[in-house]
């Protein structure tokens, strides 16, 4: 997969990917053909700020599912990194390893920095038809909040704004 | 450093607990966790601040708990609103603040009690969950506002990102009452 120097914007197809999310199972973007999926990218798991941004994602999670939306999460951590790390968090969404080759994934979407050997902090919504519809790249250092991505899903999924 | 996106929705109003005059020219709002250890070491600071800065600031604090992580938090967020509803938010607000390690349940009604509540009332409005929907409103009123973490602040409207140590918040407000009277 080639890598863009920034990350895909709206407009553009989504890179189809599978990753492992446990050791025995993996995930593929094709799965959830038909509804909206949201993928967070994020440096690593384990840290060390409390009440950070998966644990604000999972939180937020219910209003989320409520809008039909699935939540990925992906890091190059390997499974069993994710798999302790999603247990003492309680995290209700899957974390996918990008793993092997490290970061292809990270790269094909422009999320990937080299001079770190991780993930950045972006956030891609796609649509049911496997399209990005909205992205955001957090500067360094700031956590995104789920503001962007829950205005950007509400946008795309038609509802009666009063249900709940 | 203020990040544009991220801007508090709604403004703070009349619904809101705050300490301070609406005539401050600065308001600091934050979204906090009761259980949450970073919160904590927000409470004093805040505190410190409040002291430092006097009548030129108001202080406005908005339910943000992580359930997933802090099993007592919700509860904890409820408790402080039904003291809110019998007139001692604040007073709750510093005693769970200063208890952290004890936010068990019996703990909150033992505060409640301290803080001469009529704790009949209290226990019925936590158990009834009488004030979930009012945390949960400030919950995803953070969410829309851009809170990334806790303790998230925004001073004037506009998320702080720049940390919450004391001299960052000192800069912080100093920047924005001066924006505001040079405006």
């Amino acid at each position: 997969m080639s890598s863009p120097a920034t990350i895909l914007p709206a407009g553009t197809p989504a890179p189809d990917f599978t990753l492992h999310s446990t050791p025995d199972e993996t995930v593929s973007l094709r799965d959830f053909r038909g509804k909206p999926v949201i993928l967070v990218f994020y440096p690593a798991d384990w840290s060390p700020v409390c009440g950070d941004e998966l644990e604000l994602f999972n939180e937020v999670l219910p209003e989320f599912q409520r809008l039909g939306a699935q939540v990925l999460g992906i890091s190059v951590d390997n499974v069993w990194s994710h798999d302790a790390f999603a247990r003492a968090r309680h995290l209700h969404f899957p974390l996918l390893a990008d793993f092997e080759p490290k970061g292809a994934v990270s790269r094909a979407y422009g999320a990937y920095r080299p001079e770190d050997g991780v993930s950045a902090r972006a956030i891609f919504l796609i649509d049911g038809t496997g399209v990005i519809r909205w992205s955001y790249l957090s500067p360094v250092g700031v956590n995104p909040g789920a503001n962007g991505v829950l205005a950007a899903l509400e946008n795309l999924v038609p509802q009666d704004a009063n249900a709940s | 450093m203020m990040d544009p996106t991220a801007t508090l929705t709604p403004p703070v109003g009349p619904r809101d607990h705050a300490q301070g005059s609406a005539d401050a020219p600065v308001t600091l709002v934050e979204y906090g966790d009761y259980e949450c250890p970073f919160c904590g070491e927000a409470y004093g600071i805040v505190k410190q601040l409040q002291a430092d800065e006097g009548s030129r600031l108001r202080f406005v604090f908005r339910n943000f708990p992580l359930t997933q992580s802090h099993p007592f938090a919700e509860k904890a967020a409820e408790a402080a609103e039904a003291a809110g509803a019998q007139g001692k938010f604040w007073e709750m607000h510093d005693m769970l603040y200063e208890h952290q390690d004890a936010l068990e349940p019996q703990d909150l009604i033992a505060y409640a009690t301290e803080l001469g509540l009529d704790v009949e009332r209290f226990t019925r409005d936590l158990d009834a969950g009488t004030y979930a929907e009012r945390v949960r409103e400030d919950f995803m009123s953070g969410v829309r506002s851009g809170v990334n973490g806790t303790p998230t602040f925004f001073i004037n409207g506009r998320r702080l990102d720049a940390g919450f140590d004391l001299e960052t918040l000192e800069t912080a407000v100093n920047a924005a009452a001066g924006s505001r009277r040079g405006a």
